[in-house]
């Protein structure tokens, strides 16, 4: 699903933010990216959403070569990946439902898809009843919640999460990431990028470590390490 | 792109607008400038060319003969006029039929010409009326005349066709001109509009983006946007136009009638038939081009 073959990324003439890095995750794999500030975490996010280019190596993601991808492309690319942030990132004048609607919109779904979709993922995410809220008036982790749908309304492969617990208390982020280990036994594929220590320790999922670039462990029902 | 999709682009072009609403009055504003500037002098031009035409069509270049000339060389003469091709029309007046138009002209009821009894004073003065049908040819047809045997004089109004001429030159260069840095500041408001509409909406750009809108999709509300701007302010001074034309053509002929037999406007209907959709396509076509232009300028998408 996922395979990354001597990649690298620099930015300038300092150390690369990803150095040779080697990953292989399989179809509806649970994995957690960790490591401190600055260890080349949220480049390998956007190099996977194809925000950045890598400087050398291979991406290959969804059966897609990122390298050289056409720029025309890209769009039709990250409708395969869905993609959730420690800022949830909603539009604040639009309620909950058009909060999700809006990611169907934007990939030309006819409204009657919309309407029936739409709810369906709410449920999933226990806000059905709240659809009709504004983002303002939501908890954080009702937020994240909102995120969530919007990233999973078009039925992405992979689901992408940049620190989704970095803004909520350990009660809430234990549900979020109860809400993603649904979301990954349901068969997609989950990569989150973390800080949060005792949620990766107690879920005993594949934990890769990264410092300084590298990726210095790699294991499977591993622990938080710091490097 | 589906009916729901365009629905959504309109909603968000109209948002836009609405946001930004103290530059979008300051875009139409422009907009309706340059159209209002562009058809007064689209009906200027247009009325200037229309009566110059008439004009070409009415004021004819007389041809007078040496004494003596037969009429068979006369015809020859007439001949070599007519296969001009800024030759429109000619007629023939013979000395006879001089004489009695100026008896009637110059002594319209009176006995003085009777003095004359069967003496025509304009013996030879029979002549050619050549009508033109491009007034800017004349030096070069009176030129051409000139040249040919038997003829003795050539009248013209080399002045009227001059100052008609030159008259027109200037007013079609003026509103080029004018409607040029017009048309330029309009591209610039519009460009700066659609550039504040882009910022406040830089979040959600963003957020598309990452949800796989496409560059078009992200595109088109701000082009739209460009469009319906341009659109309004191409509307408003066309309509004003329409009835300022019809009210500066009635003052005209109600405050100076003596202009009624010189003048003849041509009918507003016939202006707009092209200055309609003209100026539609124009308004449109610059909103298009601004917002077009800034989108792919600003929108890295």
């Amino acid at each position: 699903m996922i395979d990354l073959v001597d990649v690298s990324k620099s930015y300038g003439k300092g150390l690369p933010a990803v150095n040779h890095a080697n990953l292989h995750v399989d179809k509806g794999e649970f994995v957690f990216v960790v490591g401190s500030s600055g260890s080349g975490k949220s480049t390998l996010i956007k190099l996977l959403m194809k925000e950045l280019d890598s400087t050398s190596g291979q991406i290959t993601v969804s059966g897609e070569r990122l390298e050289g991808m056409k720029h025309r492309r890209v769009a039709k690319y990250r409708r395969k990946v869905g993609v959730v942030f420690q800022d949830f990132r909603l539009l604040r004048d639009r309620n909950v439902y058009e909060n999700v609607a809006f990611a169907q919109r934007v990939i030309g779904r006819p409204t009657r898809v919309i309407k029936k979709r739409v709810p369906e993922v709410l449920q999933e995410v226990g806000l059905a009843a709240k659809y009709k809220s504004f983002p303002d008036e939501l908890s954080g982790g009702e937020q994240q919640r909102v995120a969530l749908a919007r990233a999973l309304v078009n039925r992405p492969d992979i689901l992408l999460a940049d620190e989704p617990t970095g803004n909520l208390d350990p009660k809430t982020s234990e549900e979020i990431m109860k809400l993603l280990e649904e979301i990954n036994d349901r068969g997609t594929t989950v990569l989150v990028v973390t800080h949060n220590k005792d949620i990766v320790n107690a879920m005993k999922k594949r934990v890769v470590t990264m410092h300084d670039g590298i990726i210095v462990s790699d294991e499977r029902e591993g622990g938080y390490h710091e490097a | 792109m589906r009916p729901s999709t365009i629905w959504f682009t309109l909603k968000q072009g109209i948002k836009n607008i609405k946001r930004n609403w103290m530059f979008s009055i300051a875009s139409i504003l422009t907009m309706a400038a340059c159209i209002f500037l562009f058809g007064i002098f689209y009906s200027i031009v247009n009325n200037v060319n229309s009566m110059t035409k008439k004009l070409e069509q009415e004021v004819p270049i007389t041809v007078f003969f040496d004494e003596g000339t037969t009429q068979e060389e006369i015809d020859k003469i007439g001949e070599l006029i007519k296969v001009r091709p800024e030759v429109e029309k000619m007629e023939f007046e013979s000395a006879e039929e001089a004489w009695e138009n100026y008896r009637n002209i110059y002594f319209d009821g009176s006995d003085a010409a009777e003095g004359f009894k069967d003496d025509n004073p304009l013996v030879n003065s029979s002549n050619y009326h050549v009508y033109m049908n491009d007034i800017e040819k004349q030096s070069e047809l009176v030129q051409y005349i000139q040249g040919l045997e038997h003829v003795r004089e050539v009248n013209q109004s080399e002045e009227a066709a001059k100052t008609l001429g030159s008259v027109n030159r200037l007013a079609s260069y003026t509103s080029i001109a004018v409607i040029a840095v017009l048309l330029i500041i309009s591209i610039f408001l519009i460009s700066n509009t659609v550039s504040v509409g882009i910022s406040v909406r830089k979040e959600e750009i963003g957020i598309m983006k990452l949800i796989g809108a496409t560059d078009g999709f992200v595109r088109s509300p701000f082009v739209l946007e460009g469009m319906v701007l341009g659109l309004i302010g191409a509307a408003i001074p066309l309509i004003g136009l329409y009835f300022a034309y019809s009210s500066a053509v009635k003052f005209v002929f109600t405050k100076f009638s003596v202009l009624t037999s010189v003048v003849d406007f041509i009918p507003v209907a016939d202006i707009y038939r092209t200055l309609l959709p003209v100026g539609l396509a124009l308004g449109i076509g610059i909103g298009l081009v601004g917002s077009f232009w800034t989108t792919r300028k600003h929108l890295k998408v």
